[in-house]
């Protein structure tokens, strides 16, 4: 799984209303290297909740000096950019768990994938 | 029909493969001007040389596009036609110093090579200056004769001739370099290359676009969107599929082999720098937070049929787990997804998730005996662009959907339903799987009722 996708899920577990962002249990993380795409990072950036992709950063150690907030001009900025393109989309927890900050429920990551389904009680 | 303007205003023709005929669309539909609907030539207007081009960097449907310089339908036509093409838009292409070669494609007909050189021998009254080279031209030039589409009764002469200088071909070969017969990773129901590069230019999808699938099984469609540049993640309810194991579904193979999943197949073709994520997930509990967007939802949800529509939850009918139920990891007790409710979750799930603009496209299974426009489902936020027939059988088709954003969801759309009708889930179709079998034993003369292996 990466950052980018976890940026963008939510706990569905039933009564929960704050399930985000997502607890990151890693147990296995990999980075894969790969050719940078600025244009890609650029028009992800304003789709982002930013402080959760920076906790998520933290959770898996590769926080890499990041700033908390975003910084202004950031477009412009290479250096800046190569380091979100890195942490979106090279950083993959391989196994591991998501967890619901609210309920505490754990979604297993296994092999790259998360399983997302709740059982039909839930 | 003599062109005065510049570049701009020129005339294009668009050859067309005679497949896919309801499907064809540019990817900008502007001023489109043509004979026949079926007929394989279109006369475009209204575009530039530019836009040809893109159009033929994406199209499956389209084979050739050329600068349209006369067209008849008899030979003097064409030739009056072409001497009132401006010359001054021919000469850069008839220079002295450069190569061309003329080709004749005749649609319905097979010409012996001796009429061919005959057809191009009759055009010499052009002023070409250059060389032929048949090798390697820098010019090439195309006679195009259309004789009609009826193979048990082919003409003398043409009904339409047109000539014009070649500018691009469509990718058509994607078609046979993408086909599932090759792919590493497939399924019951992976959507044939042909169709998903349909899809994903019905979805108007482009580089550093995020495609999302919420049915995304094999990934076919994901394949396809990636080609183009996007970067893709599809969710399933099946679990199996998803991790790529359990049984196979080629003819020789008993089970899944260890590179075979969606990854690999993104591998396969170059393009797995633009694979996100895929997850296991029940498309109507959507896992994603509000203002998480996509630029495009791209997806074929089950009809029932060969894959059954399942959700999670309980129910007093309750399906077993199937039988691949890998046990490792729980795969929560299914009960029937009612093809109605899928439609309507997903349209709704497309009004939340699409940025502005955004479309979705997918693919709705139809009963032909009932059906009319009005089935097609709506939704206050998206309007319908495309919908286009693929005939499955005598009595089933599916209809290839498209749909653009228009706005973001208000409180007051969750009440539209009760407005308009056209907005309420597509009715009568929970039944599509009894209607598919039932018309199968209807049309076998046998008398028994229809028995669906599970029941929807």
């Amino acid at each position: 799984m990466k950052l980018l996708t976890h940026n963008m899920l939510t706990s569905h577990v039933k009564g929960v209303i704050k399930g985000y962002p997502l607890i990151i249990k890693a147990t296995e993380v990999k980075v894969n290297e790969l050719e940078f795409n600025g244009q890609f990072v650029s028009r992800m950036i304003p789709k982002l909740e930013w402080s959760a992709l920076i906790q998520a950063a933290g959770w898996l150690g590769q926080s890499q000096d990041l700033p908390s907030t975003l910084i202004p001009d950031y477009e412009n900025d290479e250096e800046f950019l190569r380091k979100v393109h890195r942490i979106l989309l090279e950083v993959e927890v391989i196994e591991g768990c998501l967890q619901c900050p609210e309920s505490g429920r754990e979604f297993p990551i296994s092999k790259g994938v998360p399983n997302m389904l709740l059982n039909e009680d839930e | 029909m003599a062109l005065h303007c510049g570049r701009a205003c020129r005339q294009y023709l668009l050859h067309l493969a005679h497949d896919n005929v309801d499907f064809r669309l540019p990817v900008r539909t502007v001023n489109l001007q043509f004979t026949q609907t079926f007929s394989p030539f279109w006369q475009l207007n209204g575009l530039s040389e530019d836009d040809i081009r893109s159009v033929m960097s994406r199209t499956v449907c389209g084979k050739s596009a050329f600068e349209l310089w006369g067209h008849g339908t008899t030979i003097d036509e064409l030739r009056t036609s072409l001497l009132e093409y401006p010359a001054e838009n021919m000469a850069p292409y008839l220079q002295q110093n450069s190569t061309y070669k003329i080709n004749v494609y005749t649609f319905n007909k097979t010409l012996v090579f001796k009429d061919r050189i005959e057809k191009i021998d009759a055009l010499d009254f052009l002023p070409f200056k250059g060389t032929v080279n048949l090798k390697d031209p820098e010019h090439i030039f195309c006679l195009l004769e259309d004789y009609g589409s009826d193979p048990n009764d082919i003409p003398e002469e043409p009904f339409h001739m047109y000539f014009g200088r070649w500018i691009a071909d469509g990718q058509r070969e994607l078609i046979r370099s993408y086909s599932v017969k090759k792919r590493h990773f497939i399924g019951n129901t992976s959507m044939d290359a042909g169709l998903s590069f349909i899809m994903a230019n019905h979805a108007k999808v482009k580089a550093d676009d995020l495609v999302y699938d919420p049915f995304v099984g094999t990934g076919s469609l994901l394949v396809a969107c990636s080609r183009f540049g996007a970067y893709v993640c599809g969710t399933d309810i099946d679990y199996n599929t998803i991790h790529g194991i359990g049984k196979a579904s080629r003819k020789n193979q008993k089970w899944r082999g260890p590179d075979e999943n969606i990854r690999a197949n993104l591998r396969q073709y170059g393009t797995e720098s633009l694979y996100v994520d895929v997850m296991v997930s029940d498309a109507s509990k959507t896992v994603w937070r509000k203002n998480a967007q996509f630029d495009a939802i791209v997806t074929d949800p089950p009809y029932g049929i060969r894959e059954s529509t399942r959700r999670t939850g309980s129910h007093k009918d309750i399906i077993k787990p199937p039988e691949d139920f890998s046990g490792e990891s729980h795969v929560p007790v299914s009960m029937a997804y009612h093809l109605s409710d899928i439609f309507a979750d997903l349209l709704n799930f497309a009004a939340h998730h699409l940025v502005l603009g955004g479309r979705l496209v997918y693919w709705l299974p139809i009963y032909r005996p009932e059906y009319c426009e009005e089935m097609v489902p709506l939704h206050p936020c998206l309007t319908l662009t495309n919908n286009c027939e693929q005939t499955l059988s005598s009595h089933t088709s599916r209809r290839l959907i498209t749909m653009e954003k228009i706005k973001e969801p208000e409180d007051s759309d969750r009440l539209a339903h009760l407005a308009d009708p056209r907005f309420t889930p597509y009715q009568g179709h929970n039944s599509f799987r009894e209607k598919y079998f039932c018309g199968l034993t209807k049309k076998n003369g046998k008398d028994s009722k229809a028995t669906p292996k599970n029941k929807d």
